[in-house]
């Protein structure tokens, strides 16, 4: 028994000692940023880190996605210094910053986006209301085949729906539910759960049967995107850049980066970049709108 | 051995002994540490697991709906929901659909390669099929999303590609070289007296393989075939890129689903921690725990049976 006991010791002492020797390696004297979060952003993220080596070599940002929903999850646990959003940030986790740091979340606003509805390019209809994509996406939407919402796809089995969105963390996600399912309505289950911007257009791309959406940045000339309208009476608006930031189509939003209180030192000088000309020039290579 | 020892304690003086006799000691002491560290971590994992879960688990878990309700909502503003049979059936259809794939194949090239080669195709089929096994399953995700997705929807004019009959299909080439490799040993261990006294008694190879060896190996092949399938329940990333992911119970192997390991993979990083959202996806850790535990023990069970046969 006494011998049992102190192997276990051991053998959780040589864990943890492992453990500390992985963690210690690969100190540099270069400054790192972390930068997590949104999969709408992470393109563009990627991108401004990309071009920030160039203008201030001795910082590097390391970027990653995973959805809004981590991004500001590690922000709270304070494993990043910079999280990307495509939503605001719940009440309850303003909360938990206060919580866990002290501080307020600070919101930046850094580029301006538009939910763009993506289906394959066998698919003849041109617009759809926002009446439509509810009654294809909600908990209690009836429009199951594409002959309901008027459109009939060819190479399309039984002209069903496929609907593809996103998983639960997505700020995309939440932004869809809030604008188009409103009054804390659900998504219909059985849509195609994609875990990023990216394979929504994808897939979408390969499907014929396919609706889905995402940002505006995942355009590609291989897919169809919808002129959207408010409802059957109002005029259809395409996504684009203009349409995006007036506010006229009607899925559009802010990007966010979400920082614990005011940023200092190299964080600042990044964000101020972000924000300069040079960095929101960028933002419109990337295929969404500048703040400015 | 013992022999060899004294040899070499013979040989190379009294002071060398020593340093042997602590090393062997301190060889013992670390062999002895990596026996219990397993054990350690094992329980460490269950009890993380457990207690990780075990606020929601006492206070608000529904057993019923968690068990039995197909609506998996747990971001829901207004009516949170937590039921998890749609994922069970999503894991249990592309398992079972695996292993229609993975079963006659692993044992018809278990059969092949213990019996009817020998030499270098021997080996050289050992050696690929092992290195089937090593192919990580971020490729197989791979493989389903970009080649089988447009071929499934090509060939069985089917509405999406990303469904049962692509994941189970991955799986099942996954958990083929796991069925192969102890089939082969399950196979191997029939003493050679069976097959001479059945080739005696005047029956061919194949009467031989099909009424003498394969009852004889038969607990060792069902081990083979159920730890096949305990890879095939645990698998996430290839099924959470090749099923579809849509919360729903399959009415054909054309439906998409998603399964329970990809629901957590997919939902665990948004989730604050100590949320019922955390607590639920661990819960559903423990539903999973307890699944592969059956199908280990059944496995454990069956091989302790068909070396009881053999003695």
């Amino acid at each position: 028994m006494n011998r049992g006991t102190s192997g276990f010791i051991c053998a959780a002492m040589l864990g943890a000692a492992a453990l500390a020797w992985s963690c210690g390696g690969g100190g540099s004297s270069r400054v790192l940023i972390q930068n997590k979060g949104s999969d709408t952003l992470v393109n563009l993220a990627q991108a401004w880190a990309e071009n920030y080596r160039t203008v201030n070599p001795s910082v590097g940002v390391a970027v990653s996605g995973g959805g809004s929903g981590t991004g500001i999850a590690a922000l709270i646990n304070g494993t990043v210094d910079i999280a990307n959003a495509s939503r605001d940030m719940h009440p309850q986790e303003k909360e938990q910053v206060r919580a866990h740091n002290g501080k307020d979340a600070l919101e930046h606003r850094v580029a301006r986006d538009a939910i763009v509805i993506y289906v394959n390019k066998a698919n003849p209809l041109e617009k759809i209301t926002i009446a439509n994509l509810a009654c294809i996406y909600a908990e209690d939407g009836k429009c199951e085949t594409w002959s309901s919402v008027g459109a009939e796809v060819p190479g399309c089995a039984d002209q069903k729906i496929i609907r593809v969105s996103r998983q639960s963390n997505s700020g995309t996600y939440e932004f869809f539910r809030d604008a188009v399912l409103g009054n804390n309505k659900d998504f219909k289950l059985g849509s195609r759960d994609m875990q990023g911007s990216k394979d929504v257009v994808d897939l979408v791309t390969k499907t014929p049967c396919a609706i889905g959406y995402s940002g505006m940045g995942y355009i590609t000339a291989d897919v169809k995107v919808l002129c959207l309208a408010k409802d059957a009476s109002s005029p259809c608006v395409a996504p684009t850049p203009a349409a995006a930031k007036s506010g006229e189509y009607p899925l559009s939003r802010w990007l966010y980066m979400f920082t614990i209180g005011e940023p200092q030192g190299h964080v600042k000088e990044y964000l101020d970049w972000i924000l300069s000309p040079a960095g929101q020039q960028i933002v419109a290579q990337n295929g969404y709108v500048p703040v400015n | 051995m013992e022999k060899d020892r004294e040899h070499a304690d013979g040989a190379h003086g009294l002071g060398r002994s020593r340093a042997a006799l602590a090393a062997e000691r301190l060889i013992e002491v670390v062999i002895r540490i990596c026996g219990f560290s397993a054990i350690f971590f094992v329980f460490s994992i269950f009890l993380f697991v457990l207690l990780s879960g075990s606020d929601f688990i006492v206070h608000r878990l529904n057993v019923r709906e968690f068990l039995f309700s197909t609506e998996w909502v747990p971001t829901s503003l207004s009516n949170k929901r937590y039921g998890t049979l749609a994922l069970t059936v999503g894991t249990f259809s592309v398992t079972g659909l695996a292993m229609l794939i993975a079963v006659p194949f692993g044992l018809g090239a278990a059969i092949f390669v213990s019996e009817f080669t020998g030499g270098k195709t021997k080996e050289a089929l050992k050696i690929t099929i092992e290195l089937l096994a090593a192919i990580p399953s971020v490729v197989w995700g791979f493989i389903g999303l970009v080649i089988m997705n447009p071929l499934i929807i090509e060939l069985f004019d089917a509405p999406i590609g990303l469904n049962v009959l692509n994941g189970g299909i991955l799986l099942g080439l996954m958990s083929v070289p796991i069925i192969v490799s102890i089939g082969e040993d399950a196979i191997k261990a029939v003493p050679d007296s069976y097959r001479e006294a059945s080739l005696a008694m005047g029956a061919n190879r194949w009467q031989t393989v099909v009424h003498v060896l394969l009852p004889a190996a038969r607990s060792g092949l069902l081990a083979a075939v159920l730890l096949g399938v305990g890879r095939a329940i645990g698998e996430t990333i290839a099924v959470l890129m090749a099923t579809g992911h849509a919360v729903q119970i399959p009415h054909s192997p054309l439906d998409s689903v998603r399964t329970l390991t990809a629901t957590i993979a997919s939902e665990l990083g948004e989730t604050s921690r100590g949320s019922d959202h955390y607590q639920a996806l661990f819960t559903i850790g423990i539903l999973l725990f307890a699944l592969t535990f059956i199908v280990n023990l059944s496995a454990d069970l069956m091989v302790r049976g068909f070396r009881g046969e053999q003695r």
